[in-house]
């Protein structure tokens, strides 16, 4: 094994390489006493640093440990905010988007109060038609009216920086503060910043502000009440008694903002102008854009222009008369740029603030401005809508016309309204001495992991900066990563995505048909390939766009087999440090060898302590790279005729053509506006038509051996394998390979069974093979489903067996034994293919719901994993049947997703009532036979439903032909005259925690809804953080030392009611009793609750073996499996069936097996053995209270 | 009464009765419910290298296959270079257990690499481990020879003299063509004992599922036979302890041991069937026999009825054998 190597030289102990959230809540965890956290995206990394921090012991700068407590919501979290101030603590929180906007409330409480607080937020989309995780300020400006102030950061250095000064500003103004810094493009983005020190914190902090923030507290040894209620008379008065502290809140940030650069040499003003003194045009913005527009200017103003930016830090008092003061009055045209959207406003709030700002220094006598310059507003960047140099030169152009366009957006096409600017997408102002390279990888290649560590060594040398950022897909398996990384010897301010890369690496060769990976690869760049083909061969396949570019931009071509080279050295799949040092290899960032050195330094640093194996591996593994690196020879012209596969197929339907084809491809940025539905309607069952091909291994059926027991349909969590029983005569015709087999039963010769696998649907989990119950007799370890290597003949063979599958008859649901595993995978799923995890617990639920009751069910999705699996774009996977009916789906938010289920079911009752209204009303023109018939359908049993079905087919023709008010509001509601099955879905972060009131409430109404919780014990859509669904003594995030208290009992709760159905259900140790649990809770005519164990990524666990760990749960007792069911109450029988045989395994058994429980030992080592028997006791007692209760009669 | 005091690996112990690793020892209230049942001495559970190693290596690949893959989740649990499963807790057990107990608390270790041996035994004994047995467990492959299967065990206590002063104690299996120079060249590589013998691992077939799995049985009282013949073979002839492993269930058991030459006799399977007071009872059987036998002293009974001390020492022989098969025949006969 090589030497152990020196640690690269002279790293500054005050410079890191951080994200935004890092630096934003390293500030913040030393200023605090108290964090009261949520996760939300993106802003989860600062709370889970706080909370890991404080459970590492670290300080904050009086020597304490802050106390950090995760809540139930941000409104909870809000809350204790509020308490923990008023009770004198230095309080903060970390939140966004709809977070922000749950603390609404006591923000408006905090600043009425005049509480020194400040709530660092990582500002991003608000959910309006759609939900999105990414970045403006749409939260922020919901909460301006809240009274807190309000500081904005543009980049990584900012968030660090102003998170101080808006702690030392708040102390002093007394004015609460908000902190915000763009949701991923500056939360997310790594770059070099310089760390305050310990000492320049304490200077900030006035000890004696601190005090007085204490004396202000509620104290019984000196007691008042605050908080009082106020009536119409002195009420106003109350509110306008505030107005001095606003007034001096701008003077006293100014004064920090002094103070701070006079300590750190870092000089900020409350409005920071760049550019030209007596610029002409000038744009204000504020946030990361600024970044962008400064440095444009820049350029601009080095290209002859005369231009100006303006960047806004303190927003919330807005300083008029410094916003003037900070412009120059040559300015005659300005832009004023939101990065938010106000529909039906005048203009966006800043442009408001500016043009007021103007308006009253004009129409004041004492005011220097003389005449009032042109002010437009614009939008650009919503939900990190991307904003570069060519939208910021656009702007200016813009402004340099004689009739500018106003309320203009730019960095899309509207063609709706008109109100988007052109902008040159070719405009590059990227300097040449900064390194530009672009990786495209796969997320579970370690691409992104790679480029943190390279942007890590490359940023810890003093000599360099380093920036990265980094764009995953929507999809949780086989995603998409794309890394843009700048380095450079001066500070990266570039707040854009790379359009001219040096250098282009594609991490996975798969991508090369697919995707047009070097339109950003600058002229003479270098692009290296993993390619399975070696140096002279690989030209032959690439794709003839890929090979044009090539040469058109004489770029430096080089090829490396990782994947071969990893599996030589013995780390399997993983190619990170391989294509890692290929880059420095190739790209000359840093000299070779010094860059390999530095590399196999942090190998050693990265697994040093994990076994001096993998560290062997990977410095194998750096070697060999070396050695199997080639240079292509490239050819004079491009000779391939291979276009990029179509991203969806020629024969999907208009809109998947229009605008989800271009989704998929990369061009969402260029669909315009006019081809976007208007309120967030789209169809459903789009994932059919991207076939993502992401499997290695495939399933293959074996129907020599199979039993047709139907197990391995009902697992698959992606709906992949599809059943279906038919007629030999429908094998006429029938592609060559097309497998069949007898049915496995007497007396239908004529009925073969077949099993289809949708192999480029299937994302290889292998969990079908795991639930097959048949063991081949000849060869051990097989089974009636095997996975396979995926081979090209297998996909194309496969393509056509599935088309001819489809054009098989649909088994008749009405003939379909519903009761059993077996008969119920013979109904369509119609939840299929979606981009959840490989291996996924919770889809296999979903997708069974679908079969079961898809045809006539609504769901209402909580927000989390399901909500995005389920309704991510660009294709999900709520589908239609052959009859085109299906689930309706909807997500409102996180924490009303009870409520919002429950108005669906009154919606559906009244549509109902309504229909029966007028169906006794119009009994006579319809027909008292067909009346009676329709309102008197029992609908218990699928065949009483088609039947209907049928009726009101006839009476929804009927109508047509009647010319009535009544008739035409009869049809309206007609469909509700089946009986419609609401589903109200999520995970268990909703409904133990955030949603817990509210399903509380739901199943109090006694309302036929039907509760589905796929409980995966953590937060697994945000990261895994704890929940009260979390185990006792299972490590998560925000639990770092293992929970400590037992998971909520949330059946019993809800058995409680009496009236409520429960059921715990595990679909992999039975799936019997799943689909018994579904169908007796829909049956029930009342509040539903099933609490459905779903094995997780967050479990730390191999997902293949997921169904194995829902047994061992079972059979430890850990999760008993049973039905509650009030309806056998009128029989006079114990509705509590216990359903699980008494436990026969150990709770270690299972727990064992999970890094979550196992990383216990090395998070809290003092407390495992003591907390892992608690766990054990706890379950033993839980056992012993089922039993009892399910002997009860 | 019986002088029950006897020395093993040249640690003075106050009785013949050393519990082997079991789930009871695990515990710290199990270490002490032995001590206070009058264990002699406590040989901790083994500490795996291959377990620890297959830990970090399972938490570098989910980290691997999790981390950044999706924006909303970029990992799913705090900080996982934090996560590193190594010794420290056993080493924590290790020094916990030494300064609870007034008895020797011997070490465990089963590495797999030379530097491993070497390593962990060092740290174990940093930890205050009063000696340390080796678990050499090992299942050759295919190809590898006697000599080198040998060799690696001698390469093994090689490694780990070296690396510490504490007595050292190899547990080795029966499968060696010529235990006794095994026993001889371990002894000379610098063992101080040799604890007879390791039961290796055999795996069942699941015929429900078919499906091969793992399983352990609790050790028969006939399962005495081997060790005990090859402690009567080995007494006198190497210079080291001897320990017999496998088939205590009663005190008398234990008296063979000491019989056929061992130093100490140790149980585990007893114990688990038991419970861990159960070392009492052997202990007061054991104490019986040698009463009503009149021995004064465990080292007076040691080896009286080893093959150097027997009258008839073919009886550890392979005359023996034919014995043996020759009481068979008048069953046969009578047939």
């Amino acid at each position: 094994m090589s030497q152990i190597l020196d640690a690269p030289k002279a790293i500054s102990v005050n410079v890191a390489t951080i994200d935004g959230n890092e630096a934003a809540a390293y500030i913040a965890y030393r200023v605090n006493e108290v964090c009261s956290i949520y996760p939300i995206t993106p802003s989860s990394t600062m709370a889970e640093l706080a909370d890991q921090w404080a459970s590492e012991g670290k300080k904050n700068i009086w020597g304490e440990i802050p106390d950090v407590v995760e809540m139930q919501s941000e409104a909870g979290a809000a809350g204790t905010v509020h308490g923990a101030l008023q009770a004198g603590s230095l309080t903060t929180t970390f939140t966004a988007s709809q977070g922000l906007l749950l603390m609404i409330p006591n923000m408006y409480k905090i600043a009425g109060e005049l509480t020194a607080c400040v709530i660092h937020v990582a500002a991003r989309s608000i959910a309006t038609q759609g939900l999105s995780i990414f970045g403006d300020h749409q939260d922020v400006m919901a909460a301006r009216s809240t009274g807190f102030a309000q500081l904005a950061s543009g980049s990584v250095q900012e968030a660090h920086d102003m998170a101080l000064i808006a702690q030392a500003a708040t102390l002093e103004s007394r004015l609460p503060f908000i902190h915000f810094f763009d949701g991923f493009r500056t939360s997310h983005e790594v770059n070099k910043v310089e760390l305050i020190s310990g000492d320049d914190i304490r200077e900030m902090i006035d000890e004696d502000l601190v005090i007085a923030h204490r004396k202000r507290a509620l104290n019984p040894d000196s007691p008042f009440i605050r908080g009082t209620a106020q009536n119409p008379d002195v009420y106003f008065q109350s509110r306008e008694t505030v107005n001095p502290f606003y007034q001096r809140c701008p003077g006293i940030v100014e004064k920090a903002m002094e103070k701070f650069g006079a300590l750190t040499g870092r000089h900020y003003h409350l409005f920071d102008y760049f550019g030209s003194p007596t610029a002409d045009r000038v744009i204000i913005l504020m946030g990361s854009g600024a970044e962008t527009a400064r440095e444009t200017c820049e350029y601009l103003n080095q290209h002859g222009e005369n231009v100006g930016v303006l960047q806004v830090h303190l927003y919330r008092p807005f300083a008029a008369d410094r916003l003037l003061e900070a412009i120059p009055p040559t300015a005659r045209k300005i832009a004023v740029l939101d990065r938010t959207k106000e529909p039906g406003a005048g203009g966006e709030p800043l442009y408001a603030d500016v043009v007021s700002a103007y308006f009253e220094a004009l129409t004041n006598s004492r005011s220097p401005i003389e005449t009032m310059p042109r002010i437009l507003t614009g939008r650009y960047g919503l939900s990190s809508k991307e904003f570069n140099p060519g939208m910021v030169k656009a702007v200016f152009d813009e402004l340099a016309k004689e009739n500018p366009k106003n309320h203009f957006t730019v960095g899309i096409n509207d063609n709706v309204t008109g109100s988007s600017l052109e902008y040159d997408r070719n405009f590059d102002i990227e300097a040449a001495d900064v390194h530009r390279a672009i990786f495209y990888g796969l997320g579970a290649d370690g691409t992104v992991g790679a480029n943190k560590n390279t942007i890590k060594i490359i940023g810890e040398d003093p000599r360099f900066f380093a920036q990265g950022y980094f764009l995953y897909d929507s999809k949780k398996s086989g995603s998409q990563t794309i890394s843009h990384l700048r380095f450079g010897k001066r500070p990266i301010r570039s707040a854009y995505l790379i359009h001219r890369a040096q250098f282009v690496a594609c991490h996975q060769f798969n991508f090369v048909e697919r995707t047009d990976l070097l339109r950003p690869a600058a002229e003479g760049g270098t692009f290296l390939l993993n390619s399975p083909y070696p140096a002279n061969e690989v030209w032959g396949h690439l794709p003839r766009i890929m090979q044009e570019q090539i040469v058109a931009k004489r770029l430096s071509f080089y090829v490396i087999d990782a994947s071969e080279v990893a599996r030589a050295v013995g780390m399997g799949n993983r190619t990170n440090t391989i294509m890692q040092t290929c880059f420095f290899a190739i790209s000359g960032v840093l000299p070779r060898d010094q860059a390999i050195e530095q590399i196999k330094y942090s190998i050693k640093k990265t697994y040093g302590r994990k076994g001096d194996e993998i560290v062997r591996k990977n410095f194998e593994a750096v070697d060999q790279t070396i050695a199997n690196l080639f240079e292509v020879e490239v050819p004079q012209t491009a000779t391939s005729r291979e276009e990029l596969r179509l991203p969806v197929a020629a024969e999907a339907p208009e809109f998947i053509q229009k605008v989800t084809a271009r989704i998929i491809a990369g061009e969402g940025d260029d669909i315009p506006v006019g081809d976007i539905p208007i309120d967030g309607t789209y169809p459903s069952g789009t994932s059919r038509w991207e076939k993502r091909n992401i499997a290695e291994f495939i399933p293959i059926w074996d129907p020599e051996t199979c039993i047709q027991c139907g197990n391995c349909s009902f697992v698959c969590p992606h709906g992949v394998i599809r059943t279906r029983l038919f007629d030999r005569k429908e094998l006429l015709g029938a592609p060559k390979g097309f497998q069949s087999a007898p049915i496995d039963a007497k007396g239908f010769p004529d009925t073969l069974y077949t099993l289809q696998v949708y192999a480029e649907d299937c994302t290889g989990c292998s969990l079908c093979f795991e639930a097959c119950p048949v063991r081949d007799k000849a060869e051990s370890g097989k089974r009636a489903i095997n996975m396979a290597p995926k081979e090209v003949p297998m996909i194309e063979a496969g393509r056509e067996h599935n088309a001819y599958f489809e054009t098989i008859p649909v088994n008749d649901r009405a003939s379909v034994d519903f009761s059993t595993v077996r008969g119920s995978q013979f109904l369509e799923p119609l939840f299929e293919f979606s981009g959840a995890c490989a291996g996924c617990g919770e889809t296999p639920y979903l997708k069974l719901l679908s079969q079961l009751f898809g045809d006539r069910m609504l769901v209402a999705n909580a927000t989390g994993c399901s909500s995005i699996y389920g309704g991510n774009l660009p294709t999900t996977p709520w589908a239609v049947n052959h009859e085109g009916r299906g689930p309706a789906w909807s997500n409102s938010l996180f924490e009303d997703n009870a409520e919002f289920g429950l108005g669906m079911r009154i919606a559906s009752d009244r549509h109902r009532m309504s229909a029966e209204r007028l169906l006794h009303r119009m009994a006579d023109q319809i027909g008292v036979g067909l009346v009676d018939d329709l309102l008197s359908a029992p609908q218990r049993i699928e065949s009483d439903i088609r039947r209907q079905r049928e009726r009101v087919a006839v009476l929804k023709l009927m109508l047509a032909t009647i010319d009535s008010s009544d008739a035409k509001m009869l049809l309206a509601v007609a469909d509700s005259l089946v009986r419609r099955s609401v589903w109200i879905v999520g995970g268990d972060g909703w409904a133990y925690d955030i949603g817990s009131g509210g399903l509380d409430h739901v199943l109090a109404t006694g309302r036929n809804v039907n509760i589905l919780v796929m409980d995966t014990e953590v937060y697994s859509n945000t990261g895994g953080q704890a929940s009260k669904s979390t185990p006792l003594a299972a490590v998560a995030k925000f639990a770092n030392g293992g929970k400590q208290v037992n998971k909520k009992d949330l059946a019993l709760q809800a058995i409680a009611y009496g009236n409520v159905y429960v059921a715990r259900i595990a679909l992999g140790a039975n799936p019997q009793q799943t689909l018994t649990a579904f169908r007796e809770a829909e049956a029930y005519n009342g509040p539903s609750l099933i609490l459905a164990y779903s094995h997780c990524i967050a479990h730390g666990i191999n997902m293949e073996k997921g169904l194995e760990q829902q047994q061992l749960a079972v059979h430890s007792g850990y999760w008993p499996l049973l039905r509650y069911n009030p309806e056998v109450q009128q029989s006079n029988e114990n509705p509590f069936v216990l359903d699980s045989a008494r436990p026969n395994l150990k709770f270690t058994d299972f727990s064992n097996n999970e890094l979550r429980f196992r990383m216990l030992k090395q998070t809290n080592p003092q407390a495992v053995n003591q907390m892992m028997d608690s766990a054990q006791t706890s379950i033993d007692a839980r056992w012993k209270l089922y039993e009892q209760m399910s002997q009860e009669h | 009464m019986l002088d029950l005091r006897t020395q093993y690996l040249g640690l003075e112990l106050k009785n013949p009765l050393v519990a082997s690793p079991s789930p009871i020892s695990q515990r710290f209230d199990g270490i002490h419910r032995l001590e206070d049942a009058g264990a002699s001495a406590i040989v901790l559970f083994s500490l795996f290298e291959e377990q620890i190693r297959f830990e970090n290596e399972s938490a570098a690949y989910f980290e691997f296959t999790s981390s950044n893959t999706f924006a909303e989740s970029l990992s799913f649990f705090p900080k996982m270079d934090e996560f590193e499963a190594g010794p420290e807790e056993y080493l924590e057990f290790i020094y916990r257990a030494s300064e609870t107990s007034e008895i020797p608390i011997i070490a465990s270790l089963n590495a797999t690499s030379p530097e491993g041996w070497a390593e962990y035994a060092l740290r174990m004994e940093q930890a205050g481990a009063k000696a340390i047995e080796l678990n050499a467990y090992y299942i050759p492959s295919f190809g590898q020879s006697s000599e080198d299967v040998e060799q690696r065990y001698v390469d093994m206590v090689r490694a780990v003299r070296r690396s510490v002063q504490i007595p050292i104690a190899v547990k080795l299996p029966p499968f060696f063509s010529s235990v006794g120079d095994i026993a001889y060249r371990l002894i000379e590589a610098g063992a101080n004992g040799l604890v007879l013998f390791n039961r290796l691992y055999q795996p069942d077939i699941d015929l429900e599922k078919q499906e091969v799995f793992p399983t352990i049985e609790l050790s028969r009282p006939s399962e005495i036979r081997l060790p005990l013949l090859w402690i009567a073979n080995l007494y006198g002839h190497v210079n080291g302890s001897l320990a017999g492993t496998t088939g205590v269930h009663r005190g008398t058991d234990a008296v063979k041991y000491i019989l056929a030459g061992a130093n100490v006799a140790m149980t585990a399977s007893a114990l688990l069937k038991n419970g861990p007071g159960y070392l009492a009872t052997l202990l007061s059987e054991f104490t019986e026999w040698g009463d009503a036998h009149g021995y004064h002293s465990v080292d007076q009974m040691r080896g009286s009825m080893s093959k150097k001390h027997v009258l008839d020492p073919s009886a550890f022989d392979r005359a023996n054998y034919v014995r043996v098969l020759q009481s068979y025949m008048p069953k046969f006969s009578a047939q």
